[in-house]
C-alpha cells in the first residue's frame, strides 16, 4: 500500500446521496482477476451513455481533475465489493469526504490507502460551495493532524481517524503485516476454542 | 454484567484487542466466490505466504454463472476465466469447491445454512454484503473486501472495531399474505438506507420468533441494505430442529452437545443496546418498492411519498426520475413485464413452495417473462421431487439453474433498458439489474401476483 500524508489539490463535487457501490462500479465490470484497471470504468453509467458517448457528467468536465472527491451522505453502501475502492484509486482520487460513509466501503478504502473522511454537512456544504465559486479552488488534507482546509477561506474541519488505520496509512502498512506478526496469540487462541 | 447475544458471540472471538481499540477477531467459517476471491489468492501468492486453515474456507461458484446449460462450458470468455481461476486457485491451495454441476453447488448464503454449516455462535464472513443472511442462526456473520479475504485466508482473522448495538423488536401476528420479506422492506422503509451505519441489529420479538429459519433468513439477509454491518436472530428449537440431521451439522452425543452449548445464546435482560425500535406486525401490509435504494418503499396501498428532506430533493429526483414515477401514484395497477424470483434474500425451497401454491392453475399473463432461480442445486432437486417444476412450466414460469442471476445482472440474465421487473431480490440501484432497467422489490408472493396478472395488486385481494 502507498503511503499517505497530505495532499493539496482540488476537489471533484458529486452533491449526491446514497451513492451505491453499483454505481461506482456496475457488476459487469467486475470479472476482472487482477486490481488493476477498474478506473476506466468508474461511474461508467453516469458518465457514458450505452453507446459509450459521454454524458454530462462531473467526470468528464476537464476543470475538475482534483484528487479529492466530495459525495453526499451515505457514500459507499451496497454491496462489499472492493473494487469500488479499487475504481476510485484507480482512476486517481486520494480521499473521499463525505457527511457519512457506508461501513465496508469505508474499511476497504483505508485498506487501499484511499482516506475516507467524514466530514459534518455544514463543512461538506462549504466544500460544495467553494468548488462551484471556484472549481480551481485548492484543499489541503493533513492526516497527520487530521485536518481538511479550503485553502481560500481557511476554513477547516479536524477530522476522526482510528490510530492504528493512521499509522497504516502514514506508513504504507496494511492489516496483514499487523497479523502475521500476532500469529502465536492467533494458534494459542485456536487450541483452546471448541467449536459446534 | 448483563450482556447481548451479539456481546457475548463476539467476546468468545476475541484473540487480542490492539491500541486503539480494534480486536482481532477469529473466522470460525470463510466461504469464497469467483467474483471477490481472485485477487486475494494473487496477494497470498505476491507475499509469498500459505494458505492458514483450508478446511475453514469453502468455495462455490454463483455471482458471475450461467442460470442455462450450466453442464455446458460458459459462454462469456470473461466469465469463464473467473469460474476457471477459482477452479485452478481451490485446486492449488486445497480448499474444497462446490463449483458447477456439483450438488451442493448455489448462491453461498444458501449453500451455508441447507449443509448444516452455519451453526449457531459461529463467526462467518465472506466477500459479498449479504453475508449478513447466517444471522439467522444466531451467528455472527458479515461481509468484507476483498483485502480482508486476504487477511482471513493468511491469519483466519480481521481487525475490527466492534460495532454497536441495535434490537429491532417485531410483536405480534402477521396479516394474510404478508412475509418476511414485508417485514425487513417495512423496516427499511422506517430505517432508512443508512439508518443501521455503525450497528449489529438483533431482531427480536413474538412475530419474529413465529417465522421459519428461512424467512429469518430473509430479514437478517437485508440487514446491509440499512446499512448495519449484520443482523443475527437469538437461536431457539426451529434453529436446533433445523440443524439437526443436516450433512455437516454434528451428529448424535456432538448435536447434544451443541445443543447444550447454542441454549446459551441469547441477550440477557437488561442488557443495553444503543438502540431500540419496537414494530408492531398488525401494522405490515405487502411492500413494494418505487425508488433506487432499498429504504424507498411504501405499503402496496399507498402513494409515492415527497422527499424526506424538502430542501434537498436532488437525490430523490434523480431516483424517480430515473423510475419513471411521480410523488403522490400509486403503484398499483402498474404494468410489469419482468418478473424475477431468486437471489440469495428469496431462493430458498419455501419461497418456491409459496409461489408454486399460489400459482397451481394459474397462468403467467401474456405480457410478462417469469425467472425463477433457484439458491442450489439443492433447491432445484426439492423443487423437482416435489413437482414444483411441473406446476411453474404449466404456468409459464422458467425454472432455470442455481446462481445469483439476475439479482446483480452479471451473468446474461439481465432486464432490457428502461423495462420494469419486479423483483425477490434486495436491491433496487441503477442498473443493477441491467443498464437502465428499473427494479421494484417485493416478496415472493407479490412478485407471483405480478406473474399471473401482468401488473402490480395487492396480493391479499387474490388470496
Amino acid at each position: 500500500m502507498e503511503k499517505f500524508t497530505k495532499i493539496n489539490t482540488t476537489v471533484v463535487p458529486l452533491p449526491m446521496e446514497d451513492i451505491d457501490t453499483d454505481q461506482i462500479i456496475p457488476a459487469r465490470f467486475l470479472k476482472a482477476t487482477t486490481r488493476e484497471g477498474f478506473g476506466d470504468n468508474l461511474f461508467r453509467d453516469w458518465r457514458y451513455n450505452q453507446d459509450n458517448t459521454p454524458k454530462d457528467f462531473i467526470l468528464n468536465n476537464k476543470i475538475y481533475n482534483g484528487k479529492i472527491l466530495v459525495a453526499g451522505k451515505n457514500f459507499g453502501c451496497g454491496s462489499s465489493r472492493e473494487h469500488a475502492a479499487w475504481a476510485l484509486y484507480d482512476y486517481g482520487f486520494r480521499v473521499v469526504v463525505s457527511s457519512f460513509f457506508a461501513d465496508i466501503f469505508k474499511g476497504n478504502a483505508l485498506n487501499n490507502g484511499l482516506l475516507p473522511i467524514t466530514v459534518p454537512s455544514d463543512f461538506l456544504n462549504d466544500l460544495f460551495l467553494s468548488s462551484e465559486q471556484d472549481p480551481n479552488s485548492d484543499v489541503l488534507v493533513d492526516l497527520e493532524v487530521q485536518k481538511i482546509t479550503i485553502l481560500d477561506s481557511r476554513k477547516f474541519v479536524e477530522f476522526d481517524i482510528d490510530p492504528y488505520k493512521k499509522m497504516c496509512l502514514i506508513n504504507g502498512y496494511d492489516d496483514i503485516d499487523y497479523l502475521i506478526s500476532k500469529k502465536g496469540k492467533i494458534e494459542a487462541f485456536e487450541k483452546n476454542q471448541v467449536i459446534f | 454484567m448483563k450482556k447481548t447475544l451479539f456481546d457475548k458471540i463476539w467476546e468468545q472471538h476475541v484473540v487480542d484487542t490492539v491500541d486503539g481499540g480494534r480486536n482481532i477477531l477469529y473466522i470460525d467459517k470463510h466461504f469464497i466466490h469467483e467474483v471477490t476471491s481472485p485477487q486475494a489468492f494473487a496477494g497470498l501468492e505476491k507475499r509469498g505466504v500459505p494458505l492458514f486453515r483450508k478446511e475453514k474456507i469453502l468455495a462455490t461458484a454463483d455471482h458471475n454463472v450461467p442460470t442455462l446449460n450450466q453442464h455446458l462450458p460458459i459462454v462469456d470468455p470473461l466469465s469463464r476465466t473467473q469460474v476457471n481461476t477459482l477452479i485452478k486457485n481451490c485446486e492449488k491451495f486445497g480448499v474444497e469447491l462446490y463449483g458447477l454441476g456439483h450438488q451442493y453447488q448455489g448462491i453461498v448464503h444458501v449453500i451455508g445454512p441447507e449443509l448444516g454449516i452455519t451453526r449457531p455462535g459461529m463467526t462467518i464472513v465472506c466477500g459479498d454484503s449479504h453475508t449478513s443472511t447466517h444471522g439467522a442462526f444466531g451467528s455472527i456473520a458479515f461481509g468484507i473486501g476483498t483485502s480482508q479475504v486476504e487477511q482471513v485466508m493468511t491469519t483466519q482473522c480481521l481487525l475490527l472495531q466492534k460495532p454497536k448495538r441495535m434490537r429491532i423488536t417485531i410483536d405480534g401476528e402477521l396479516q394474510n399474505g404478508v412475509l418476511s420479506k414485508d417485514i425487513i422492506l417495512y423496516i427499511l422503509s422506517k430505517l432508512t438506507a443508512s439508518g443501521g451505519t455503525g450497528y449489529f441489529i438483533e431482531y427480536a420479538g413474538s412475530t419474529i420468533r413465529s417465522l421459519s429459519m428461512e424467512a429469518r433468513m430473509t430479514i437478517c439477509n437485508m440487514s446491509i441494505e440499512m446499512g448495519a454491518r449484520g443482523g443475527l436472530i437469538a437461536p431457539d428449537e426451529k434453529t436446533f430442529n433445523y440443524i439437526k440431521g443436516r450433512k455437516f451439522a454434528p451428529q448424535g452425543e456432538q448435536f447434544d452437545k451443541a445443543v447444550t452449548f447454542w441454549k446459551t445464546l441469547f441477550t440477557d435482560e437488561d442488557a443495553q443496546f444503543e438502540r431500540e425500535y419496537n414494530f408492531k406486525a398488525e401494522d405490515i401490509t405487502p411492500m413494494v418498492t418505487y425508488g433506487t435504494n432499498p429504504g424507498m418503499g411504501i405499503k402496496i396501498t399507498e402513494a409515492i411519498p415527497e422527499a424526506i428532506d424538502p430542501n434537498n430533493t436532488k437525490s430523490y429526483d434523480k431516483s424517480l426520475k430515473y423510475m419513471n414515477f411521480k410523488t403522490g401514484n400509486s403503484l398499483i395497477g402498474q404494468k410489469i413485464n419482468f418478473v424475477f424470483i431468486g437471489s440469495c434474500t428469496n431462493s430458498r425451497i419455501e419461497d418456491l413452495r409459496l409461489v408454486a401454491d399460489f400459482v397451481k392453475g394459474k397462468s403467467k399473463a401474456s405480457n410478462t417473462t417469469v425467472w425463477i432461480v433457484p439458491g442450489s442445486k439443492q433447491v432445484q432437486l426439492q423443487a423437482q421431487e416435489e413437482g414444483l417444476d411441473k406446476v411453474f412450466e404449466a404456468a409459464g414460469f422458467e425454472l432455470r439453474e442455481p446462481g445469483c442471476s439476475a439479482c446483480l445482472g452479471m451473468n446474461e440474465d439481465k432486464i432490457p433498458k428502461g423495462e420494469y421487473c419486479i423483483s425477490t431480490s434486495n436491491r433496487n440501484f441503477e442498473g443493477r439489474q441491467g443498464q437502465g432497467a428499473r427494479t421494484i422489490l417485493a416478496s415472493p408472493l407479490m412478485a407471483a401476483a405480478t406473474a399471473v396478472t401482468g401488473k402490480i395488486v395487492d396480493v391479499r385481494e387474490l388470496l
